[in-house]
């Protein structure tokens, strides 16, 4: 079938055209007059109310900052809050010449020239046309009272009242809580301009930075007509922001200060938490700062101190210290090596005082130079056996070591809402591969055994592994935050947990972290003595410096902040878990005799009554049973 | 009888438009100074670009309609495919999408490229075809505008993309698409949008197309402008401040004063009087633009003026409009008037194409 030849028809096309011309013109037309209409209503109608807006008075947006929220311990004790205080804001746009209006601040309060150059900086920050910039904070009466009598000198000045955050607990909480600032430059290209248009501090660091988003709340404003030289004539419109959220930490202050007074002023770090639900009770790194400093601006000197103490009071130890985990990998290697098969509870391994590979001839030593002669699991985790270790990490090899580690939390951020915590490290032949061109030795696989070699853990992973095995493998992110305005918050990356094979093998472990607390050979025993409630425990030691084969460790060689770094996990009471504590002792030597007490007594302030006793919330399933049954 | 070829028609030139633009231009110049804060740097680089405009202008009414039309198709694929660059480049680079940048050698917007080709490339097929165009070949225009039209508003550009869709658009209306068609789109839009907005959409999308289409709700933000824009214009009044005497657009609480918002100080320092008589400048060049198109020879052309003239108008439309807190703000500078060299250019190098359409005609005389 042939399809009829459709010729052109010129003449119709330009019809076509022709008519939707004309619709076109006649749209244009009336969209035209609808411009004239608007601009009619807007230069002629509204003429009045527009100009009595632009000629006499401005029309102003102010924003309305929302009040942050506030923070508390877990029973309720104000840890951030926010207070009054009055700050000079300057207006560029009102003050003229407005580097001559700083001359005169600075001349009729009696600063000094340092004062001038912040002053200068900070009114470069200013964003919008006509919003005040707050140039100096926490003005005194007397300040406030000079401005007030020299107010003619000072156009577009102004002393404005602004809440300003205020930490009431001091140092205790400045490595958890952390602290807010002033926005930097930096913040302000990635912050919503909107939602921080009133707001001139941001969280800076730990729950403050973490939580920001809900801390801050939402900016409201205010439409205000102000006359030429700014005074607000009247609010024409006005929305209330909305405040931050309330959020309830699950640190105690109380065991908090315990935990620090166990510390006695050694450069330190403590974890404490509650192995059921994740929540940290306590988290110490000592030494620690007055976060109040840093809120409205620490002067360069106070913070080239801060900076620059031998001490590194500014460093989170608990987040970001990262020390070889030592002896206190110990249970969770063992689990690795029950699960896997390559040894059972009654595998036995003699120790003369080293190990050797088969055709090496270094010798990797025990702790214990004499050797604890033929040991078994329980034994060797009570005794802290180097040898039994070595002998179980060659067996499990660096893969397996690796995978089962890495389900322990070792080398990846374990934390829930920590912002700083650092992820430490867990080899692997692949990441050796990697960072040093290398293949895998035996010999490190050896040394992963006893947490040494390349291995780096913080104090706060060290915690969880221990927590891991107080639980039995059920995974809960660590978290400093209880409730946010009534609310847990969500773990949205959750980790699987550990499912044994043999979920008994948890207790075989725990049974020897138990002896290492109450044996009678156990390396802390000394620090269970007179106990309440049953402990399971395990020791460690950080080397900070290398000691080569077959030099001795000599302590009074060693300058003091060469010591090893004392480490002790730990958790109470053992056979129904509440606490989990993990302390690190810097420069302490000694984990069962440095650490281990300061543990002690951090689980005797939480788990004791005022009466001395187990508090009875805490006494054990099965005593609990049996007073039942008594009754 | 056949009269002699004028010496403007020679060299393809079309007076009256010619003496429009020129007002314009001089126009704002005027306007630009005072919103620029007498800024005389800015004014020099503006009649710059004013007078490259001109020459890139006046080149492209050297080109027959019928040349153009040939390299159209090939025009179009290497635009697609500069879109495409800029959007791989700027999602390994971050920012600065919109441009193609060799440096030294040459930097530009592809997108501006586009508001060009766009519709030259919908007149050029459908100019092919029987008139009105049947549903085969509306669905390949709409495929052709869709391409360039999705990889624009990725950039992002909204503005851009939407003038670009409407150009091509309007080469559709004036082809004669069947008004069937396009009640039963509109009336298809209403149900989908509604059922989209309560079935679909999340909460913060519905609030962010709320403050898009209503700015003032969110007065720190847009909505400061629109305040500030129309506080500007309303205290213009019938005749305006005067010239430099507008205090909003001085004291810097119009931002943007000499780009996307300079309207705001024309009506601000000249009144309504200032505005109607910029209307009515513009509505001279449509209406050359629109008796061109109807006198044009060939379909191509007619299709190709009608779009660029009716485009032309949504652009003044839209600014003055968006300005005045009639529409959404969506970032379109006010023709001619706006600060900016790009814009232009191209706004002058689619007056060369309407200029060589209208004076290639084989039969001048016939006016």
């Amino acid at each position: 079938m042939s399809q009829p030849i459709r010729l052109k028809d010129h003449e119709k096309d330009a019809r076509t055209v022709r008519s939707r011309v004309v619709v076109g013109a006649a749209a244009i037309l009336v969209l035209i007059c609808v411009l004239i209409a608007r601009l009619y209503f807007l230069q002629v109608i509204q003429y009045e109310y527009h100009s009595t807006l632009s000629e006499n008075n401005r029309v102003h947006v102010q924003p309305i900052p929302p009040t942050r929220g506030l923070i508390f311990d877990r029973n309720g004790v104000v840890v951030a809050d926010n207070r009054p205080s009055f700050s000079l804001s300057m207006t560029r746009e009102r003050s003229g010449d407005w580097r001559q209006v700083l001359d005169t601040i600075v001349e009729v309060l009696e600063l000094s020239d340092e004062d001038r150059q912040l002053f200068e900086r900070r009114m470069k920050q200013g964003r919008r046309p006509f919003e005040p910039v707050p140039i100096l904070f926490e003005l005194n009466e007397e300040q406030i009272a000079r401005v007030a009598v020299n107010q003619f000198r000072l156009p577009g000045v102004e002393v404005v009242a602004q809440l300003v955050r205020h930490y009431p607990q001091g140092a205790h909480f400045a490595h958890s809580v952390g602290y807010v600032g002033r926005i930097n430059e930096k913040e302000l290209k990635t912050l919503d301009p909107v939602d921080y248009s009133g707001t001139h501090h941001i969280g800076k660091t730990g729950i403050e930075r973490f939580y920001e988003p809900e801390l801050h709340g939402t900016v409201g404003y205010e439409e205000v007509e102000t006359n030429a030289r700014g005074r607000v004539l009247r609010v024409l419109k006005r929305t209330d922001p909305k405040p931050g959220k309330d959020i309830v930490l699950s640190l105690d202050i109380k065991l908090q200060e315990a935990a620090e007074e166990a510390l006695g002023g050694r450069r330190g770090a403590i974890v404490a938490m509650d192995p059921r639900t994740g929540e940290v009770l306590a988290m110490v790194s000592q030494p620690s700062f007055d976060p109040n400093l840093f809120v409205t601006g620490i002067g360069f000197q106070a913070y080239a101190d801060l900076r620059d103490s031998i001490d590194r009071p500014l460093f989170n130890r608990v987040l970001r210290g990262l020390y070889p985990p030592g002896s206190t990998i110990k249970p969770a290697v063992a689990i690795a090596g029950l699960d896997s098969g390559v040894i059972n509870a009654g595998s036995r391994v003699f120790d003369p005082g080293f190990y050797q590979l088969p055709n090496y001839d270094h010798k990797y030593r025990n702790w214990n130079r004499t050797g604890d002669g033929w040991v078994d699991l329980d034994t060797a985790i009570m005794r802290s056996n180097d040898t039994y270790f070595y002998d179980l990490a060659h067996k499990l090899g660096i893969d397996k070591l690796d995978s089962y580690m890495g389900q322990f939390g070792i080398g990846q951020k374990v934390s829930l809402d920590m912002f700083e915590e650092s992820p430490g490290l867990m080899p692997s032949r692949e990441w050796k591969r990697k960072t040093r061109r290398q293949a895998w030795f035996p010999g490190e696989t050896l040394i992963l055994g006893i947490g040494q070699g390349y291995m780096q853990a913080t104090p706060l992973q060290l915690a969880q592994a221990t927590a891991l095995v107080a639980n039995k493998g059920k995974w809960n992110r660590p978290r400093l935050a209880r409730t946010i305005e009534g609310a847990p918050p969500v773990d949205e990356n959750p980790m699987p947990d550990i499912v044994l094979r043999n979920p008994s093998d948890w207790g075989k472990v725990t049974h020897g972290m138990e002896m290492v607390m109450q044996g009678a050979r156990g390396t802390a025993r000394k620090a269970a003595i007179g106990a309440k409630y049953r402990i399971a425990g395990k020791s460690g030691t950080a080397q900070v410096v290398a000691i080569r084969q077959g030099e001795k460790y000599d302590r009074s060689k060693v300058q003091e902040r060469h010591r090893d770094h004392a480490l002790f996990v730990g958790f109470a009471p053992a056979d129904n878990p509440r606490i989990v504590v993990s302390v690190m002792v810097e420069n302490g030597e000694s984990g069962s005799g440095v650490a281990a007490p300061v543990v002690r007594q951090i689980m005797d302030a939480w788990l004791l009554g005022p009466d001395g006793q187990l508090k009875p919330e805490y006494a054990s399933a099965a005593g609990a049973e049996i007073t039942a049954l008594e009754e | 009888m056949r009269r002699r070829a004028t010496f403007l028609q020679r060299i393809h030139v079309d007076g009256p438009l010619l003496i429009l633009l020129l007002t314009l231009a001089a126009g704002s110049l005027f306007v630009l100074y005072s919103a620029s804060g007498k800024n005389w740097d800015l004014l020099i680089k503006q009649a710059t670009s004013f007078g490259l405009g001109l020459v890139s202008m006046f080149v492209i009414a050297q080109l027959e309609p019928r040349f153009m039309a040939r390299w159209v198709p090939l025009a179009y694929v290497a635009g697609v495919i500069l879109l495409v660059v800029v959007d791989v480049m700027g999602h390994n680079a971050m920012g600065a999408t919109r441009w193609i940048n060799i440096p030294g050698v040459i930097r530009f917007q592809p997108s501006e490229f586009m508001k060009i080709i766009m519709p030259a490339t919908i007149a050029w097929y459908l100019a092919k075809r029987t008139l009105p165009p049947t549903l085969k070949h509306v669905a390949a225009s709409l495929a052709l505008i869709g391409i360039p039209f999705v990889l624009i508003v990725r950039q992002p550009d909204l503005g851009t993309s939407l003038l670009i869709l409407a150009s091509g658009a309007f080469v559709l209306f004036m082809a004669g698409l069947r008004w069937r068609w396009i009640l039963s789109v509109l009336a298809a839009a209403v149900p989908v949008a509604v059922a989209m907005w309560f079935f679909i959409m999340h909460d913060y999308q519905k609030q962010r197309i709320l403050t898009f289409l209503d700015p003032e709700s969110d007065p720190l933000g847009t909505g400061w402008n629109i305040i500030q824009s129309k506080a500007a214009i309303g205290s213009g009044g019938v005749f305006g401040k005067g010239w430099l005497l507008g205090t909003q657009s001085h004291l810097d609480f119009l931002p943007e004063s000499h780009t996307d918002f300079i309207i705001a100080v024309l009506g601000e320092e000249f009144g309504l009087v200032g505005i109607c008589a910029l209307l009515l400048i513009y509505l001279l060049l449509i209406g050359r633009g629109l008796v061109i198109t109807a006198q044009a020879q060939t379909l191509y052309g007619k299709l190709l003026a009608g779009s660029l003239t009716m485009t032309f108008f949504v652009y003044v439309f839209v600014n003055i409009g968006m300005v005045s807190g009639l529409l959404p703000v969506v970032g379109v500078p006010l023709p001619f008037i706006s600060y900016g060299g790009t814009s232009l250019v191209t706004l002058l190098s689619a007056f060369g194409v309407l200029m060589s359409i209208h004076t290639h005609r084989k039969w001048i005389a016939q006016v």
